[in-house]
């Protein structure tokens, strides 16, 4: 029980004055995988049960690794931001922090891990 | 945060089954949520049967009825009965609406009867509303203006005057933010559909001059942008308001000032 009026409760520590640029970010990310979407499909699906040298023959070629990496790095900063909006939603608290920083590695880990793995076949 | 299971010390359970009216012979079924903050109980969901042939269209007169003729302990707010006041606010058939002007005939079955969800509760379906009432209060619901007062009236076109249409209808009921799933789970900081439909209304009166400070005091991340648009505000609103929109135009403002 803390003694506080009602309006002091809903001020809080005021605005953070931020959430814009999440908001566009998010909004710029998801035009530009719905423009890179049909293309990455369209490499990778004829890929799903080729044979490995199918594949690096495939994702070898300039353009399709362009697209393959373009989709990583846009999908992987799109789904951290959509990750941490939804702890935000769910999470309170510390856990809340610990969720958020856990999500980043994975996210950019995970665009790290397929940029690496791209590079050696592409290079 | 989210919490998926209720308190144990709000678990409904069944409560008491009001005898039938003698006599009658068109009964409708009732059943109506209880919670008395005096007798320690668990909240129950009483059954009352109603004479409909001696009774009004609208669940508000059910209402009345019950407790003028049935059980006198009811407890709901009311006033104004035709939708202007929004006192009667509270969840029927699953939908958070107006009793007064929800009618009975769009209801198939029994007549479910609830306080609007999510809320602190006061006593059978009245919520506390005085967290809602100050989120309302801090958005500063009036005309901000630095220029010098005018001789006679802040003058308004036509065209900017109909910019208010569809928000200063609002009630400020509270159906549309406790119907909101970001708001349950995040009502301390999120304002909520209606507190963020009234500041968009002050945003756009072409008569206000703290637009900017407005739109500061906004822009954050719970304040505002917990809206994910899952638009049950719009599916709600006993007015047909769109709070969504409004919050949506407000979103569109913070990107139009940063590009």
């Amino acid at each position: 029980m803390q003694y506080m009026t009602d309006r002091k409760r809903v001020e809080g520590l005021g605005s953070a004055h931020t959430g814009t640029h999440h908001f566009w970010t998010m909004t710029v990310t998801s035009v530009a995988l719905l423009v890179l979407l049909p293309f990455f499909l369209a490499i990778v699906g004829p890929l799903l049960g080729a044979s490995h040298d199918e594949v690096v023959a495939s994702l070898g070629r300039p353009l399709p690794a362009l697209i393959v990496a373009a989709f990583l790095v846009v999908g992987m900063h799109h789904f951290r931001l959509g990750v941490t909006t939804l702890i935000e939603d769910y999470v309170g608290g510390l856990s809340r922090k610990i969720w958020i920083i856990a999500m980043t590695i994975v996210s950019y880990g995970l665009a790290a891990a397929g940029i690496v793995a791209l590079a050696q076949i592409a290079l | 945060m989210v919490e998926l299971a209720l308190p144990k010390n709000s678990r409904i359970k069944t409560g008491k089954t009001w005898p039938k009216p003698e006599g009658a012979t068109n009964l409708r079924k009732f059943q109506v949520y209880r919670w008395n903050p005096d007798d320690g109980e668990n909240p129950r969901v009483d059954t009352y049967w109603v004479d409909m042939d001696t009774c009004g269209p609208m669940v508000l007169d059910a209402l009345i009825k019950i407790k003028n003729e049935i059980d006198p302990t009811l407890t709901f707010r009311r006033s104004c009965r035709e939708g202007i006041c929004g006192s009667c606010a509270m969840n029927i058939d699953g939908i958070n609406t107006l009793a007064c002007i929800y009618g009975m005939d769009e209801i198939k079955g029994d007549v479910k009867i609830y306080p609007l969800p999510h809320m602190p509760v006061v006593k059978d379906l009245i919520p506390d509303l005085t967290h809602f009432y100050a989120q309302h209060a801090s958005i500063m619901p009036w005309l901000e203006t630095k220029t010098q007062r005018p001789e006679h009236e802040w003058r308004q076109s036509i065209e900017d005057r109909k910019k208010l249409d569809g928000l200063y209808e609002c009630v400020m009921c509270a159906s549309c933010s406790t119907s909101c799933p970001s708001y349950w789970w995040n009502g301390d900081r999120y304002l909520g559909p209606a507190a963020l439909l009234h500041a968009y209304r002050w945003i756009i009166d072409s008569r206000d001059e703290a637009t900017g400070e407005r739109l500061d005091d906004l822009e954050d991340p719970f304040k505002l942008y917990r809206c994910h648009t899952i638009m049950n505000c719009a599916k709600t609103c006993p007015k047909g308001l769109n709070p969504a929109k409004a919050i949506a135009e407000i979103k569109k403002m913070m990107v139009e000032r940063q590009l």
